[in-house]
């Protein structure tokens, strides 16, 4: 009883570790036999960002139970932060540094950025909150869009105005320049840095739920007054939640920028957000290995339908529907338990169901 | 010293005087009822102690300490636990886990311990689970630990929410009508139960409950309230004859 007790969420995590080495292996060979068309071995390092965007927005939406609508933001902070460093370095320094302090940058820049946002915006709840998330999206693509840097002899000129207004003198270059975004990165991202990458955010996420932070967490979001009542630091925990979702979607954001060439800050925007959010929807809230299979699934599906691609957003909105059905209506639920214990009891194997799957 | 000393505590909504000049002391492993007809403000005496409200006048003191301005989750640590009425578990987790989140500030370890997985997680994880254990052991829960708590029925439900309060170590426990909805079976063992804990805890108990075979079997001593003020404050038999209880009970003059 003891040991079953912690045994359950590390074996579903060791599952979770199993399913992305086996799509990695099953896709290195697909690859390998010259079976990947073009189009979607391009897609393999947005996919992995993805995957860990999913995980990251399910520790915000699933876990801490905040519906965030402005996820893409810390991506694009985090994108913006490691091109900017990668383009600042990349002639100093050998290409794995430089791509290894760049990812570090962009985790860390959004971090950063989770914290400040974070101030504010978790002080309000539920619908107020999300509204103001999304604000907070809009205002941080705006501002990139706005965004000027350049660097000569005499350091960096930062403006919000338009290039010429940097002043920069013969030897400068911009690095930013505003609505064109960031070009120059080195595309150094590569399917395998995705994977190892997925598999540390779920080493965190996966460690941070099934620890005692990660029961604090879930516990303000299943009752916050209960929660105050055991002695739990409401703002402090929903602080780190936030803040480590955040980080991670700054580590995706910084992947994703090394697989351009250019980068503009118009990609993380509204809908962005919300695909990510109905990667979470769709895989189970709070399911971290349900997010890992959707992402992936969901980005890969509009490449193999490519005829189909003018009305994805319209066969995601009715996923999104069905979802919600199958996951919430009571009728369903109770057609989904009666099923299950039909497959249960189909197998008399003597195992003991243990409660439910995550 | 009492344990917990509250004087001239008073709320006020509005111009309501939900709580009027409340006086209560309880001593260590006192076991205290707090009756009253419906309305009569005794949830609100427990968010008052607990510091869901903010009193707007009066003093708690509790183990010679005023608490008054805390927050709940302060207030949690410094020794006083509740429970609700309207039950509030964490639903979506297990029984386990539930009672897990009470240990937080009894057994600690940082976040990043948690995530490196470092030796410390696994040797205070075990030791959270035993204690986990040997307190949903108490209430009879301990082979429902891995259900999702939603799933219990009502009555242990109740039971978890006292293992839960209980696994924060307080040195007083608010019980908020344990015995709501249950039958005289789950009502007689709960009341051996109440009995068990302040026993083997040391903690003094102030319960909320309208079972009144419940409060005169089982306090030492009640209080009770009618429109936010104290009516009468003894021992069961005496609260049970005095005619303003049965006044505001039955209606009529006092």
């Amino acid at each position: 009883m003891k040991i079953k007790s912690l045994n359950p969420n590390f074996r579903r995590s060791l599952v979770t570790y199993g399913i992305v080495a086996a799509a990695f292996i099953f896709i290195q060979i697909l690859s390998g036999a010259g079976l990947l068309t073009s189009s979607l071995s391009g897609q393999l390092v947005p996919i992995c960002a993805y995957v860990i965007m999913a995980i990251s927005l399910n520790l915000t939406v699933g876990i801490l139970g905040e519906l965030s609508l402005g996820h893409a933001g810390f991506m694009s902070v985090g994108a913006f932060m490691g091109a900017f460093v990668s383009v600042c370095i990349k002639d100093a320094l050998p290409g794995w540094l430089t791509l290894a302090l760049a990812l570090l940058a962009g985790t860390a820049a959004a971090a950063v950025v989770g914290v400040l946002i974070g101030i504010p915006v978790l002080r309000l709840q539920g619908d107020y909150l999300a509204i103001v998330t999304l604000a907070f999206g809009e205002i941080i693509k705006n501002l990139l869009n706005s965004f000027y840097i350049g660097r000569d002899a005499a350091g960096f000129h930062i403006s919000f105005q338009d290039a010429p207004s940097l002043n920069l003198d013969e030897t400068g270059e911009i690095i930013i320049n505003g609505a064109q975004g960031i070009t120059g990165m080195p595309r150094s991202a590569s399917f395998t840095l995705g994977v190892v990458l997925i598999l540390i955010t779920l080493f965190v996420v996966q460690n941070l739920v099934d620890s005692r932070t990660g029961r604090a967490v879930m516990s303000i979001r299943d009752n916050r007054i209960a929660a105050e009542s055991v002695g739990i630091n409401i703002t402090k925990y929903k602080m780190i939640a936030f803040t480590v979702s955040a980080a991670l979607a700054g580590l995706a954001g910084s992947m994703y920028a090394h697989n351009f060439s250019t980068l503009v800050a118009r990609k993380f925007d509204y809908n962005t957000s919300i695909l990510v959010l109905v990667f979470i929807v769709v895989g189970g809230l709070g399911n971290i290995r349900g997010s890992v299979i959707a992402a992936a699934a969901l980005t890969v599906l509009p490449e193999l339908l490519r005829g189909f691609s003018d009305y994805r957003m319209l066969v995601y909105a009715v996923v999104l529907i069905v979802m919600m059905l199958f996951n919430q209506s009571p009728q369903i639920a109770a057609w989904r338990r009666k099923w299950a214990a039909k497959l249960k009891s189909r197998k008399p194997d003597g195992k003991k169901p243990d409660g439910k799957e995550a | 010293m009492a344990l917990l000393e509250v004087r001239n505590l008073g709320i006020a909504f509005g111009g309501l005087h939900a709580v009027d000049k409340f006086a209560v002391s309880i001593e260590k492993g006192q076991l205290f009822g707090l009756i009253g007809p419906n309305g009569a403000g005794k949830t609100t005496i427990f968010n008052l102690l607990t510091g869901v409200y903010q009193p707007t006048e009066g003093e708690i003191v509790l183990d010679g300490k005023s608490i008054v301005g805390q927050k709940p989750a302060m207030i949690n640590k410094a020794g006083i636990a509740r429970t609700f009425q309207n039950i509030r578990l964490f639903k979506d987790m297990t029984v386990l886990d539930n009672v897990k989140v009470a240990l937080h500030n009894q057994v600690k370890y940082s976040a990043l311990t948690g995530v490196l997985r470092l030796p410390a997680y696994f040797k205070q994880e075990r030791v959270m689970n035993e204690k986990a254990l040997s307190l949903l052991k108490i209430f009879d829960l301990d082979g429902e630990a891995d259900q999702p708590a939603s799933s219990l029925p009502y009555g242990k439900q109740r039971k978890l929410e006292i293992a839960r309060a209980l696994a924060t170590d307080p040195k007083l426990l608010l019980l908020d009508e344990p015995a709501a909805g249950m039958n005289p079976n789950e009502t007689a063992e709960l009341m051996e139960i109440v009995r068990l804990v302040r026993d083997r805890f040391g903690i003094a108990i102030l319960l909320i409950e309208h079972d009144m075979s419940f409060v005169m079997g089982l306090c030492e001593r009640i209080v009770v309230l009618d429109y936010g003020r104290v009516i009468a404050e003894g021992d069961p038999e005496a609260v049970r004859t005095d005619p303003k209880v049965i006044a505001a009970y039955l209606g009529g003059e006092a």
